[in-house]
């Protein structure tokens, strides 16, 4: 039947049409974000910047993060696994991306725990008690006090150390140069220099191994 | 074959089906949020592919009847759309107080063609297809 073959022909050739425009599209974002990684090494990688791992590591992840960010959560552990499979060979740095309303006031504290050497600990309770003080996508920073409480912390020097212009500064600091990175979610890795080609495991785990296999081949 | 209702429909079809995957394209693609307004003519546009489709096999004329409201609809919103984003309705009138607000405009091609001014198009498009379909068959 003529009018059925046309309206086949005409839906797969809208298919086609699509996948092909997504795979060029993606193609093209990949690139502009690698050109994009390249000229910005400062932006990506600060000295200061909070990390795990071997500081001399061939491999250098650098993750923006926000604490109350779920997928945050559920891939820390995976990364550190990853981490585990080849030791000192991977370096996670740590860069703040507070997206989330009120989330803010939690990197502060966060990144003040440093001052007292517990910012893993910190870091790791607060992705552990994520749903008691995150609700609905707002960071309740009120509700972190009795989740830090058990570190034994000080936890006056670590409110006086929260509200810091110093801090304040590295954060809008690493907002701002989330925005040079073009980084519009939470998280978004970027190994030895490169984005992720599309976000998920399985691609940061081949961009590891990638680098991994240029550093043995050098 | 030509200007017959079915291909009026058709052609009807294949504008919602662009529109349609053009819509899927610049929200999961290229990341782009859609405004409250925006899922208001998806819901009238989305449903289009379907309704018509089911109507062309076998060729049913009533298919008009059915698709015309939704094409209505979309238009009215899309029209709504264009009047807020040229300015002509302030935005506090508007159901968008969080999110992406609707009058920013997120994609302006060679100067003038936005994002609600192709949704306009295609409702326009696909009201004036049916409507001639259905004065072809009532004749």
């Amino acid at each position: 039947m003529k009018q059925k073959n046309i309206f086949i022909v005409a839906a797969v050739l809208l298919v086609i049409a699509f996948i092909t425009g997504a795979y060029f599209y993606k193609k093209q974002q990949t690139e502009q974000a690698t050109q994009l990684a390249a000229q910005n090494q400062v932006a990506l990688v600060r000295p200061d910047a909070p990390s795990f791992g071997n500081a001399d590591a061939p491999v250098h992840i650098v993750e923006f993060f926000d604490p109350a960010c779920g997928t945050c959560r559920d891939f820390y552990p995976m990364v550190k696994a990853l981490m585990a499979e080849h030791p000192g060979k991977i370096r996670l740095s740590m860069r703040y991306a507070p997206f989330h309303p009120g989330s803010e006031a939690v990197v502060k504290a966060l990144e003040a725990s440093r001052k007292q050497s517990k910012f893993e600990p910190t870091l790791e309770a607060l992705f552990a008690s994520q749903n008691v003080w995150v609700q609905n996508h707002v960071a309740h920073a009120e509700l972190i006090g009795p989740v830090l409480e058990p570190l034994g912390m000080d936890m006056g020097r670590l409110q006086s150390d929260a509200n810091t212009p110093e801090v304040a500064t590295m954060i809008a600091r690493d907002l701002l140069d989330a925005k040079t990175m073009n980084v519009t979610m939470t998280p978004e890795y970027f190994v030895n220099g490169k984005p992720l080609p599309s976000f998920g495991f399985d691609q940061l785990r081949s961009l590891v191994g990638d680098a991994l296999l240029a550093n043995n081949a050098k | 074959m030509r200007f017959t209702p079915w291909a009026l429909a058709f052609s009807a079809w294949l504008l919602a089906a662009t529109a349609t995957l053009g819509a899927l394209f610049m929200s999961e693609i290229m990341g782009f949020a859609p405004c409250v307004l925006c899922w208001y003519q998806r819901v009238f546009m989305f449903p289009l592919v379907f309704v018509l489709a089911v109507g062309l096999f076998p060729f049913d004329p009533k298919v008009v009847r059915y698709a015309l409201p939704l094409a209505v609809g979309g238009l009215l919103v899309a029209g709504f759309h264009l009047l807020l984003v040229a300015g002509y309705i302030p935005e506090t009138l508007t159901p968008c107080r969080q999110g992406i607000p609707c009058s920013t405009v997120q994609v302006e091609w060679l100067g003038f063609v936005t994002i609600p001014l192709l949704s306009f198009i295609s409702f326009l498009v696909i009201n004036a297809l049916l409507i001639t379909a259905y004065l072809k068959t009532s004749k």
